[in-house]
C-alpha cells in the first residue's frame, strides 16, 4: 500500500492531529455560487471539503468537475465523492483518471443511494461495482498502476482514498464485517453518516479501532428547529436527542430573528463542542466530518471551542 | 415459474382493434398457476371478446407455448380456427408469445405482462426470487439472491440505506438482502463467506444477448 503522503488530509491524520472535514453540495447549476460560498468560509478551519456526488439521487452537477473547480477557485483540498449508482466500471475508471489529472488527492468510494429516492426515479440504476469494489479498483490504480484487467495505466493517479461508515446501523454487525472489508480492499480512512449519540459513536471507535484507520465521526450541526425536526422525523436511523430537540424548539419561540439565531448558535456550539470535547478525550477518533451545508457559520466558533 | 398477470382490457382492446377475428392461445404450465392464462381465463376472455364484437374463431391452451414442440403438437388440430383468424391472443408470458410468432407466423397480442421469475406463496402472492443472472451464486449467500433482492445488487455486504433490517428502496417495507444474508449465513455457520471479499461479476457473457444454449445444433 502506498505510504507516501498525497493530501493535506493524510498529512494531518498521519501526524495525529484531530481533524475537521466539511461537506458542499453543489446543486442544479453551472457557477457553483453557494459551493463557492461555503467553502470560502470553511477555508481555514476545516483540512478538507467533501464534494457529493448527486446525493440522495438528486441529479446534480458532476462532482468531478465541482471537486476540480473549488480547488481552483478557493483553493480547499477536496474529498471527491464517488458513487457506484450512475457509472459502470468503465466509467469509474475513467473519471478516477480525470480526477488524477486534474489534481484531485483525496477520494471517497461510495455505494450510492438509489435512483428511486431522488428526482429522478426514473432512471436505470448501474451499480456494476458496490462501495467495496470500488475501493479495490481505486486501490489497484494506486498501487499497482493498473485496471481490473491488469493493462497498465501511463502515470497513474495519487490517492488517499476513503470510505463511508454507518455507525448507527441496525443490526451493526453486518456493516462492521463490511468495514474490515473496506479495510482490506485498501480504506485508508472513514467517515462515518451522521452520528448524535456518543454511545453509539464510540461503540463504533471500539470495534473499529483495531482497523488502525483513521476514522472521523459525522456530526450535524442543526441551523433551526425545522431542520432538527425533519432530521428526526426524515432520516432513517438518526435520532435527535431528545434534550438538543428540546432546547431548540424552545429557542424556536424567541421572536428577535437576530436572537432566535444566536440561541441556536448557542445551543448548537454547546453540544457539539462537548461532544466532541468527549470524542477527543475518550476515544480513537481522527476528527469530525461536519455535515452542516447552509450552516457553515457554525464551524470557526465550533473549531475554537474545541481546540 | 414465470409470474405474468393480465393487461388492462382497454390495452387488449386498443390492440386488437383493427381484427374482428381473434384466436386465443393460452398456457397450461405458468400462466394456469398464475391464473392469467389457463383454461378458465381463456374461457373468460373468449366471453369477452364476443361481447366486445369479436368473433372468436377458436382457443386452446398449449400445455406450454414456450416449447415448439409443445406448441405445434397442441395447435394441430386447431390448424383451420388457427387460420381463419386475423390475430392470435397470446395469454401467455413473453417467450411464449415470441414461440407462437415463430411457428404460427400470425399476428400476435400478448394478453399478459411478464413480471418476473418468482416464488408463489399463494395465488395473489409472488415474489421475485431469480434474475437468470447466468451464474449461480446462492451458495455463497446462503440460499438468498442478492442479484434480486437487493436493489443494488451488492456484493460485500449491506449498505447505507439499510435500516433496522429493511430496505431504503421501497420505503423500508422489503428486508433488507444482506442482512437476511448475514443472518442466515451465521445461522448455518458459515460468516466466512459473508467475510470474503467478492470480485466484480464478469459479465462478459451475459453482455452476448440474447443467451443462447446450443448443445445439439438442429437443422432448420
Ligand atoms: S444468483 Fe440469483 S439471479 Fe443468479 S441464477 Fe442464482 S438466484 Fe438467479
Ligand atoms: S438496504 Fe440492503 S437490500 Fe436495500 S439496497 Fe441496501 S444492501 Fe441492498
Amino acid at each position: 500500500m502506498a505510504t507516501q503522503t498525497v493530501s493535506n488530509l493524510m498529512a494531518d491524520l498521519k501526524d495525529g492531529k484531530f481533524v475537521f472535514t466539511g461537506e458542499l453540495e453543489p446543486e442544479k447549476t453551472t457557477t457553483l455560487e453557494h459551493a463557492l460560498e461555503a467553502a470560502r468560509k470553511l477555508k481555514g478551519y476545516v483540512v478538507a471539503c467533501n464534494v457529493t456526488d448527486n446525493p440522495q439521487s438528486f441529479a446534480y452537477i458532476s462532482s468531478l468537475a465541482a471537486s476540480y473547480l473549488i480547488q481552483q477557485k478557493v483553493e480547499m483540498e477536496v474529498i471527491y465523492q464517488i458513487t457506484c449508482r450512475d457509472r459502470n466500471r468503465i466509467a469509474l475508471f475513467s473519471d478516477l483518471l480525470g480526477a488524477g489529472a486534474l489534481g484531485i488527492k483525496n477520494v471517497l468510494a461510495l455505494t450510492g443511494d438509489h435512483p428511486t429516492l431522488g428526482d429522478t426515479p426514473q432512471a436505470k440504476p448501474v451499480f456494476d461495482l458496490d462501495s467495496v469494489q470500488l475501493l479495490y479498483l481505486i486501490r489497484k490504480m494506486v498501487d499497482e498502476g493498473k485496471d481490473l484487467n491488469d493493462n497498465p495505466i501511463e502515470s497513474p493517479p495519487q490517492f488517499f482514498v476513503g470510505a463511508g461508515a454507518n455507525p448507527n446501523a441496525d443490526p451493526i454487525e453486518p456493516e462492521l464485517i463490511k468495514c474490515a472489508k473496506k479495510v482490506q480492499a485498501g480504506a485508508q480512512f472513514f467517515q462515518t453518516q451522521v452520528v448524535f449519540d456518543l454511545d453509539i459513536a464510540k461503540n463504533f471507535l471500539k470495534e473499529t479501532s483495531r482497523y488502525n484507520v483513521p476514522v472521523l465521526i459525522g456530526i450535524f450541526p442543526l441551523r433551526s428547529y425545522g431542520v432538527a425536526e425533519y432530521f428526526d422525523k426524515n432520516v432513517p436511523g438518526v435520532k435527535v436527542p431528545e434534550e438538543l430537540l428540546e432546547a431548540l424548539k424552545k429557542a424556536k419561540k424567541t421572536p428577535d430573528k437576530k436572537e432566535r439565531k444566536q440561541k441556536y448558535n448557542e445551543i448548537n456550539l454547546n453540544y457539539f463542542a462537548n461532544f466532541i470535547k468527549e470524542l477527543k478525550k475518550t476515544t480513537s477518533a481522527a476528527g469530525c466530518h461536519v455535515m452542516s451545508v447552509g450552516y457553515e457559520s457554525i464551524i470557526p466558533s465550533l473549531a475554537e471551542m474545541v481546540k | 415459474m414465470i409470474i405474468t398477470q393480465q393487461k388492462p382490457l382497454e390495452e387488449i382492446l386498443k390492440m386488437l382493434e383493427p381484427f374482428s377475428k381473434v384466436f386465443i392461445i393460452g398456457c397450461g404450465t405458468c400462466s394456469t398457476v398464475c391464473q392469467t392464462g389457463g383454461e378458465e381465463q381463456v374461457e373468460q376472455m373468449a366471453e369477452t371478446l364476443k361481447k366486445e364484437g369479436k368473433e372468436v374463431t377458436g382457443s386452446v391452451v398449449v400445455e406450454a407455448p414456450c416449447d415448439a414442440r409443445l406448441l405445434r403438437r397442441d395447435t394441430r388440430k386447431m390448424k383451420k380456427a388457427i387460420e381463419e383468424s386475423e390475430a392470435l391472443l397470446c395469454m401467455t408470458c413473453g417467450a411464449g408469445v415470441q414461440d407462437i410468432v415463430q411457428h404460427l407466423k400470425k399476428i400476435s397480442v400478448p394478453a399478459l405482462n411478464t413480471k418476473f421469475l418468482g416464488q408463489i406463496e399463494r395465488i395473489g402472492e409472488f415474489y421475485e426470487r431469480c434474475r437468470a443472472c447466468g451464474e449461480c451464486i446462492l451458495y455463497e449467500t446462503g440460499g438468498i439472491c442478492p442479484i434480486v433482492r437487493c436493489p443494488k445488487g451488492m456484493m460485500n455486504g449491506p449498505c447505507g440505506g439499510m435500516f433496522e433490517g429493511k430496505c431504503e428502496v421501497g420505503g423500508y417495507q422489503r428486508d433488507c438482502a444482506w442482512v437476511l444474508i448475514y443472518n442466515r449465513l451465521k445461522e448455518l455457520g458459515m460468516l466466512d463467506l459473508y467475510k470474503s471479499y467478492k470480485p466484480p461479476r464478469d459479465n462478459s457473457q451475459l453482455n452476448i444477448q440474447p443467451r443462447e444454449i446450443v448443445l445439439v445444433k438442429t437443422r432448420r
